[in-house]
């Protein structure tokens, strides 16, 4: 081996060894944090963790009752704005691939999905708290739902150019008006692969809290009025952390925990409704390509 | 068996729902400038040059903060760049086939781990790791190096950099990943046909055809670090004053925002803020629609993003 040769390998395999050692040092903070969520938090999930209110700073116990349901219920109103628009939206999309139009909208749904989400809460704020004068649950909703909006929207378009061509032909030659074809053929096919996206941007909805700030802001109390102020899980999070109380700041371990399940839960279902897309997409068509044009 | 109201229905609301994305956003940067109207028309000269923040005096001075996200966001970058480009190489064209998927789903994951969870993370572990141990370690540099002068309280630009940098990690891997997997393999191939070692197969053949995917894939990470809120907010020291080394406390313009805007009560105030947030959306808008477009122009293959 000539010295050239030599030197050239040597090279390869010191870039190697950083590759490697870059792929390590990524995943160490993931270890890390998980590994003190587990340590801070699991030691306080108890059941009434997850049924009392939350207790009055320096006393032990208490919950966070209401900051789940009020999750629940933001993320409602947030799913319920973007998910048929964004799947409107998608379908759209998948059709005019080329199209000027769909290339801007498609653009600028990217756009929109890489904003700061504190801005869309601006945005709500502006739009809903200031003309009705108090903040409330449809304000956080909404500023969610901003966000959701252009995920659903891709990801939609993305499952739906996976639907054979052939599948759509078929429905059409058998008479199927176009619109039959998309929502009966096309978007059914998809739908798996439709409801993972809509699972993973949910769980990026539930675990958003700038945009909540000044829109739920929070609320200490039982309520499920969207139009008031309401409680969320990571509202209640960030505001535990920061208070000077060793009960409350063990509560925020513990409420970030059970953010973390939630939404691991959420993705882990997804993942198996991708699984069974890839299945019921190879029972469709003995050969699934991505079909482009 | 057709039916043209049907299909003239079903053709106007996919229009309408695909519609709806320009307009929100059209409405929300007017809906944004517009709010910040008597701010940028009283105090424009303070916002963009002025650094101090005294509300009750009115005087808004956005430097610091506007200092303060920039600093933050080039660090962050800096640190997660060549490990996210790491990661990308090593899952897609060095490592060990079948630690591809695992590796990258890892990554991934750190993605799906909310704001607020790194910033409590970084409050009560990254924090007080800082603040005993790596601070004074460093301090003795100080006497040489400025960037790293006491004194070490934790809360700091430095926290909130790491703390960015593991943040944006996972979308600069995961971008530069996909831009990766769209080089042709037939690209790949020459060069090896050509004896090149698989690093330099990656170096002359893979990168270059790749490269302005990765600059938009970079690009999208600094949009996510210029705007992320309060997993920064909750480890920076929120402090109104251009930070003089990496353990000062600094500000941003999107902590700023999540600190004062619930409170804001005077007019003045309301659209200073409005102000800063215009300001930060467009800088984010910029970033984006440059990263988008350069990574879309790699996706689609257009002429000279293969070659260059």
């Amino acid at each position: 081996m000539t010295t050239r040769a030599r030197q050239r390998k040597r090279r390869g395999q010191v870039m190697t060894v950083f590759t490697w050692i870059a792929a390590a040092v990524a995943v160490i903070p993931l270890v890390l944090i998980l590994a003190q969520l587990l340590l801070n938090g699991l030691g306080q999930l108890t059941p009434t963790f997850f049924t009392q209110m939350p207790s009055p700073p320096g006393v032990r116990g208490g919950g966070v009752a209401n900051a789940i349901m009020g999750s629940i219920l933001l993320v409602a109103i947030a799913m319920s704005v973007a998910v048929p628009i964004g799947i409107g939206a998608g379908l759209y999309l998948a059709e005019h691939r080329r199209g000027r139009f769909a290339q801007v909208v498609r653009l600028l749904a990217d756009v929109l999905s890489g904003l700061p989400s504190i801005v869309l809460g601006i945005f709500a704020w502006e739009l809903i708290v200031r003309p009705s004068g108090h903040f409330s649950a449809w304000a956080g909703g909404i500023a969610l739902g901003l966000l959701v909006l252009p995920l659903v929207a891709r990801a939609t378009e993305e499952m739906v150019r996976l639907v054979p061509v052939a599948l759509t032909e078929a429905a059409l030659a058998l008479g199927f008006s176009r619109w039959r074809t998309a929502l009966t053929v096309v978007l059914r096919t998809a739908m798996p692969g439709i409801v993972t996206a809509v699972l993973i941007a949910m769980s990026r909805a539930a675990g958003e809290t700038a945009p909540l700030l000044f829109t739920a802001f929070g609320n200490p109390f039982w309520s499920v009025d969207p139009s008031r102020p309401i409680a969320a899980l990571p509202l209640q999070i960030y505001s535990y952390a920061q208070s000077p109380y060793d009960e409350w700041r063990a509560q925020a371990w513990a409420g970030a925990l059970v953010l973390l399940i939630l939404v691991t839960i959420i993705s882990v279902i997804g993942r198996a409704v991708v699984g069974a897309r890839a299945k019921l997409l190879s029972a469709v068509t003995p050969r699934v390509g991505r079909v482009d044009e | 068996m057709q039916s043209p109201l049907g299909d003239r229905l079903y053709r106007t609301i996919t229009t309408v729902c695909a519609a709806a994305i320009p307009f929100v956003l059209v409405l929300l940067t007017a809906v944004v400038v517009r709010a910040a109207w008597p701010a940028l028309a009283l105090h424009a000269g303070d916002l963009a040059f002025g650094s101090t923040w005294d509300v009750p005096r009115e005087r808004f001075g956005a430097v610091p903060a506007i200092v303060g996200t920039l600093l933050s966001s080039l660090i962050a970058l800096a640190i997660a760049t060549p490990l996210a480009l790491g990661v990308a190489i090593f899952t897609v064209d060095i490592g060990p086939r079948r630690l591809h998927e695992p590796v990258a789903f890892l990554v991934n994951l750190l993605a799906a781990i909310p704001s607020v969870v790194y910033g409590l993370w970084g409050v009560f572990v990254l924090i007080p790791l800082l603040r005993n141990t790596i601070m004074p370690a460093l301090l003795p540099l100080g006497a040489v190096m400025p960037l790293f002068r006491g004194p070490a309280y934790g809360p700091s630009l430095l926290a909130a950099s790491l703390v960015l940098a593991i943040m944006i990690l996972p979308y600069i891997a995961s971008v530069s990943r996909e831009v990766l997997r769209a080089v042709p393999p037939t690209q790949r191939e020459a060069a090896l046909a050509l004896g090149a070692t698989r690093w330099e197969v990656v170096r002359d053949a893979v990168l270059p055809a790749a490269r302005s995917g990765l600059i938009g894939g970079i690009m999208l990470g600094l949009g996510r670090a210029l705007g992320e809120t309060l997993a920064v907010a909750m480890v920076i020291g929120n402090r109104h004053a251009i930070p003089d080394s990496l353990f000062d406390p600094a500000y941003t313009m999107a902590s700023l925002l999540a600190n004062e805007f619930a409170e804001a009560s005077s007019d003045a105030h309301l659209s200073a803020l409005m102000a800063v947030a215009a300001l930060l959306l467009l800088i984010t808008l910029l970033v984006n629609v440059l990263a988008r477009w350069l990574v879309q122009r790699v996706a689609t293959g257009l002429p000279g993003s293969r070659w260059t």
